[in-house]
């Protein structure tokens, strides 16, 4: 699985994510993409929008991020099916390019949030993959601006679709206020675009994969971007050039 | 008071525009409730809201004051203002800096 993973100035979780990619699932060509490359390159199979203050969360998060060199490619690379994982400030950014819906806000109650959450695995996307619906999963948050929101018609049709792919809820996983760190509408902890090929998250599964940090549940969802990627990819050797065909067929 | 005076179509001026950027009224906004509860703690009973949003001044060349403002809508649409929560409004457009709180339209 070749897996870039993009560095702004200001982000903070590249390392972890190269950490877990290349360390722990063992995926070996897994690079650094400065945000000033044109490119991503050529047949990659997930780009990862790390964890961070990009630009210092300036104007709003994610916002100036969002017109960085590389986000010209990232957007081209997702309008044509490439799959993309945004963690924390990477969510922001992702929202903010509008690949995903919504925004994301000042958590409810002003305070940074830092701690251990409980998540409940609501529907299927490329990161769920391996999961059973309705797994509850240990991971940490460390965001001041994580309160996602969305205009009704938006939040509904998210709902209806089932994008809504994480929800905050209690160790029993049960939903409630208690258990939401934010304030996020439902609850909502991660989403998915309606092609379920970008995919956007608060909580931090890249420093949750090996035991000793706490807690392995986020190993499981780079296990499953994997398996989705290698479903996805059946006939990728007859058609070992895949983004490169996609891009020439969009431009 | 500053008067706009006459030039040439063709000269550029420096307009310094001020957009002010808010959020919606439906959108939290815990610093501003913040804000409000410690000025009634002050005893600004009077004081029924407070809400915190950004001020943005924005120095540009344009050959009229209409221009300037057309160019600095055309920004806060792009990037200065998220319309999913943000409202924002052109509230000046000056030759100077405004030091003061007298705002010239």
């Amino acid at each position: 699985m070749k897996t870039r993973i993009v560095v702004f100035p200001g982000s903070n979780c590249d390392a972890d994510a190269m950490h877990a990619v290349r360390n722990v699932l063992r995926e070996q060509d897994t690079e650094f993409v400065w945000h000033k490359e044109g490119s991503i390159g050529r047949t990659v199979d997930l780009v990862i929008l790390p964890g961070g203050f990009s630009y210092g969360d300036y104007l709003r998060t994610g916002a100036i991020a969002r017109f960085s060199p590389v986000m010209k490619d990232v957007i081209r690379y997702a309008n044509a099916g490439g799959m993309v994982l945004g963690i924390c400030n990477g969510f922001q950014v992702l929202c903010e390019s509008g690949l995903l819906p919504g925004v994301l806000v000042r958590n409810a109650g002003l305070q940074f949030a830092c701690k251990e959450v409980y998540l409940r695995v609501e529907n299927e996307a490329p990161l769920t993959q391996n999961i059973p619906m309705g797994t509850v999963l240990k991971l940490p948050i460390a965001h001041g601006e994580g309160n996602f929101i969305a205009d009704a018609h938006v939040l509904e049709e998210l709902e209806a679709n089932g994008q809504v792919i994480f929800r905050y809820v209690d160790r029993d996983g049960n939903v409630s206020q208690n258990a939401n760190p934010n304030g996020s509408m439902n609850n909502i902890a991660g989403i998915a675009n309606k092609e379920r090929n970008v995919m956007g998250l608060m909580p931090h599964p890249e420093r949750a994969c090996e035991a000793m940090l706490g807690s392995a549940d986020g190993l499981q969802i780079f296990e499953s971007l994997r398996a989705s990627f290698s479903s996805m990819n059946g006939t990728r050797n007859a058609t070992p050039d895949r983004a490169a065909q996609l891009t020439s067929s969009t431009i | 008071m500053v008067l706009w005076r006459h030039y040439p179509y063709h000269t550029l001026l420096k307009h310094f525009v001020y957009i002010a950027i808010e959020r919606k009224e439906a959108i939290l906004d815990p610093q501003g409730k913040a804000i409000g509860h410690a000025l009634g703690s002050l005893g600004f009973s009077e004081i029924e809201n407070t809400r915190v949003g950004k001020l943005v001044r924005l120095t540009v060349d344009a050959a009229s004051p209409e221009a300037a403002r057309a160019i600095a809508e055309r920004a806060a649409e792009k990037l200065l203002a998220n319309p999913i929560m943000e409202t924002f409004s052109v509230i000046a457009i000056n030759e100077e800096p405004i030091l003061t709180a007298e705002l010239t339209q």
